[in-house]
């Protein structure tokens, strides 16, 4: 069941789908040591190959593969005539970027890119070179024309190689552009005047923001998905490497569990509240929601038409007390969220999906959806009507240096327009939320435009340098 | 760990919970055989719906009882238990909405009792008689503990009142200086005077409206919002580089504003009603405010007074739980001397930093110090957090 929305073409369906048809992938014939459109030799290690021996052989197999580890003939032997997974696999090719409403992979690894050259040509070149890498990735092959273990004996390999053996694990690799890329100190860059999309502004200071630089901001943001962290890992990693001379990494984030539903296939996973987050989320099915919310129009100039198709990322990092939450009553927590822990279900009554009573009154007259919970202040309802798609993952970061984690939610949202989307419900929020003022803490930030879809043989971002 | 290599999670954690329920079987079913009495215990199950309210049992033997009230009915409702003679509240649960289910968890002596549901908490309520009977293994718990309780709170009513008094008289005097232009005595009086405000912080952030007029800091402003009290003048008492200074007028209106909100603020906390929960649950606050605010020094980014904060925090949660000791020795004795335990660790570690009248600034700590005061703010928040449960249950 899971591998039923992956395996067929089916991401970003809400987008003009015809191009997310695209039958780039066709893994399901692909025998396992070589996977889909890639010439590889015959004793090549099959990243998909050796899953499948792990995925079918259990702890016996697996008992085997320690005796032998990375013998690489012994390897390829033995993982040659498993059938591939297939449904591993997320096209890379459509009329929206994947990675937006792909059903939510589990692990993330985002990075924001300064670049660092003033040459156009050598930015469209690294757009195209990324292009090409990302696709490899995400369809479970190694970067470059050698790979990781085939090139020449005395230069470096191409691929980093630490996802060899690895399944494609549904990466996605979803681009975005920060308005640093248009322009610097008030000057346009790489002559992109007035292109600069009017929705890609610059966010206002919400209150009780602490953002720290080194973890904000970014001329472009590259967010990476897998359920795999290994496989997110080496996607940006290997992005990174070839952005030498172009980009440098300004920050990066890594998540290791989602904490919204892209899809009503999956079951709403919890935050580091203990709380299901996302069960009002904006879903792949919801196809006229997402036009209305998501995807970004062409824009009312045309300098900005080549954004038709795209969206907005939000990302926010949100360091969480959880210290201080753990301490706090099972009563307190609930009213401050409204809803409660074990299901979810809204405190006005019902199940998790019911909708909130916003009105029903309990005792004192008080309404049982407190004024301030968390769950009243983001609802649409309370926000002229406006939804967001969110794909936030959950973060701990080492310690902060007095004994506690540093943890929390990276907020992710995808919106049409963050300026109607964003904005009035975050600074809503930053003033009215108990949660936001006792437990949360904003201490990264960046918004990206994100261009549309990625056509076979083109490159991300296409329509803006043409 | 054999599945370790699994690229599958929920594969891997359902085996990973195949494992623990197998290993936990047996000795669940062990600690039956042992001790069957025990085990037997759950909570008591309560459907409360339009016209009927079922509890699985009528009776049950005394020390903790849990019952779980199930909402089968499409008003919101409440569950009481009452006393003997049907008007005493023993323990109450309520809003609890169409569909859930809330638990309530009650310490009751052996005797007879009333339950009852109130769909749409209209009435009298659907009533039964409940039975507790003597389980032996609980002592008999002090019948005044609610003289105790409500002692405890006009104690700590008295106390708010108090430092409101000395703050207002405070406030008064500094904004006196401050708008004279004295800013050498305003910013002797700045961290001393705050203190009266940092030792009733929940109580004085419960006005919504007040607390940022009178406490905001520059972030937590929304951009064109106008920024008033304490922290403004903070900023221009303890200027960073650069910083230009207000001006006359602009601080004659600061100080004003402050001293008349701290007069408002005064007024209103004479009408708050206090209970135990709100003590216990404000000495809970004051050491989360100490954890994240004083303890990183965030909270006095420009005057660096953290540690008068920190103390006055602590002075705060420290009367707030000595007017609820008397209760929480007869509940929980063994909570009530820990307590007391980590209360003193930290004070005494505070009192190393203590500078005369004052204390040390936070930008003279070093690392191990803060660290050293972090780690005893959580080793004391941490017994705290059980302070409300264990004086109201």
């Amino acid at each position: 069941m899971t591998g039923c929305p992956f395996g067929g073409g089916t991401h970003d369906a809400g987008a003009s789908g015809s191009a997310a048809q695209a039958p780039s992938a066709a893994p399901a014939t692909a025998p396992a040591a070589a996977p889909p459109g890639q010439d590889a030799p015959a004793s090549r290690l099959s990243r998909r190959g050796l899953l499948s021996l792990a995925g079918v052989g259990g702890a016996s197999a697996l008992a085997g593969l320690a005796a032998g580890l990375l013998s690489h003939d012994a390897l390829t032997a033995v993982a040659a005539p498993a059938p591939a997974g297939t449904g591993d696999v997320v096209p890379f090719h459509g009329g929206t970027q994947a990675g937006i409403t792909t059903a939510a992979q589990d692990r993330l690894h985002m990075a924001a890119f300064d670049v660092i050259t003033e040459d156009r040509a050598a930015l469209v070149q690294l757009l195209k070179d990324w292009t090409a890498a990302a696709e490899a990735m995400t369809q479970g092959r190694e970067t470059g024309t050698t790979g990781a273990v085939n090139g020449p004996y005395d230069a470096p390999p191409e691929d980093t190689g630490e996802a060899l053996g690895l399944s494609a694990g549904k990466l996605t690799v979803t681009f975005g552009f920060g308005a640093g890329l248009f322009e610097k100190d008030g000057m346009a860059r790489f002559g992109l005047d007035g292109r600069r999309p009017e929705a890609l502004i610059d966010l206002p200071h919400f209150p009780g923001d602490d953002l720290q630089p080194n973890r904000s901001g970014g001329d472009i943001i590259v967010q990476a998905c897998a359920d795999d962290p290994q496989v997110a890992v080496h996607a940006i990693r290997n992005l990174a490497r070839i952005g030498f001379g172009s980009v440098r990494v300004r920050w990066s984030q890594l998540g290791f569990g989602r904490t919204s539903s892209t899809s009503r296939e999956q079951q709403t996973p919890r935050n580091l509240f203990g709380f299901k987050d996302g069960t009002n989320n904006l879903k792949a099915e919801d196809t006229s929601l997402l036009q209305d919310h998501v995807w970004a129009g062409a824009g009312s100039r045309p300098e900005e038409a080549w954004m038709q198709g795209g969206s907005y990322l939000v990302a926010r990092r949100i360091r969480m007390h959880i210290e201080i939450w753990d301490r706090t009553s099972l009563r307190e927590q609930e009213q401050l969220i409204g809803r409660t822990k074990s299901e979810g279900a809204p405190l006005s009554g019902g199940k998790e999906f019911s909708a909130p009573d916003f009105a029903i009154q309990g005792r004192d007259g008080e309404p049982l959806m407190g004024m301030d919970s968390h769950v009243r202040l983001a609802h649409p309802d309370q926000n002229d009507g406006v939804r967001m798609l969110r794909r936030g993952y959950n973060y701990t970061d080492g310690s902060d240096g007095l004994g506690h984690l540093d943890a929390g939610l990276f907020f992710i949202a995808f919106v049409k327009d963050p300026r109607t989307h964003y904005v009035p419900m975050q600074l809503a929020m930053a003033r009215q939320d108990t949660l936001a003022l006792e437990y949360l803490k904003h201490t990264g930030s960046a918004l990206a435009a994100v261009p549309p879809g990625i056509r076979p043989g083109g490159f991300v971002g296409e329509g803006l340098f043409t | 760990m054999p599945n370790l290599p699994l690229p599958n999670f929920p594969k891997r954690t359902s085996s990973y919970v195949a494992l623990l329920a197998a290993a936990v079987l047996p000795l669940t079913l062990a600690a039956c055989t042992d001790n069957n009495a025990a085990a037997a215990a759950g909570p008591i199950k309560v459907s409360s719906t339009a016209d009927a309210c079922t509890l699985s049992t009528q009776t049950t033997k005394s020390g903790n009882i849990t019952f779980a009230i199930q909402n089968d009915g499409t008003q919101v409702t409440e569950f009481y238990l009452l006393a003997e003679d049907g008007l005493r509240i023993v323990a109450e649960v309520e809003n609890i909405g169409p569909g859930l289910t809330r638990n309530l968890v009650v310490t009751a002596p052996a005797g007879t009792y009333t339950t009852a549901c109130k769909p749409g908490m209209q009435g009298d309520g659907i009533r039964a008689g409940f039975e507790v009977t003597e389980s032996g293994d609980k002592p008999a718990v002090d019948t005044n503990l609610k003289a105790l309780t409500d002692q405890g709170t006009a104690q700590y009513a008295s106390y708010v009142k108090d430092q409101t008094e000395q703050l207002v008289t405070g406030t008064k005097e500094f904004a006196t200086a401050y708008a004279a232009g004295d800013a050498a005595k305003a910013r002797d009086l700045y961290a001393a005077t705050r203190m009266h405000w940092e030792r009733i912080e929940p109580v004085a952030e419960s006005f919504g409206d007040l607390d940022p007029k009178l406490d905001a800091r520059e972030a937590d402003l929304a951009p064109g919002e106008e920024w008033t009290g304490w922290h403004r003048a903070e900023k221009d008492l303890f200027p960073p580089a650069g910083f230009p200074a207000l001006t006359a007028p602009e601080r004659e209106a600061l100080a004003a504003q402050l001293v008349a909100d701290t007069e408002d603020l005064a007024t209103r906390t004479r009408t708050v009603e206090l209970t135990a929960d709100k003590l216990g649950n404000g000495a809970k606050e004051l050491l989360d405010e100490v954890a994240t605010g004083k303890v990183t020094g965030e909270e006095e980014i420009w005057s660096h007074t953290d540690l008068w904060d920190f103390q006055a925090n602590v002075d705060g949660a420290r009367i707030a739980f000595e007017n609820l000791r008397p209760v929480l020795d007869q509940k929980n004795p063994e909570l009530a001397k820990s307590l007391d335990t980590k209360f003193a660790a930290l004070q005494a570690e505070l009192k190393l930093h203590a500078r005369g009248e004052g204390f040390a600034y936070y930008n003279e700590l070093s690392q191990d110090q803060v660290q050293q005061l972090a780690a005893l703010v959580d080793a004391l928040g941490e017994p705290l957090s059980h302070l409300t449960a264990a004086v109201v249950l």
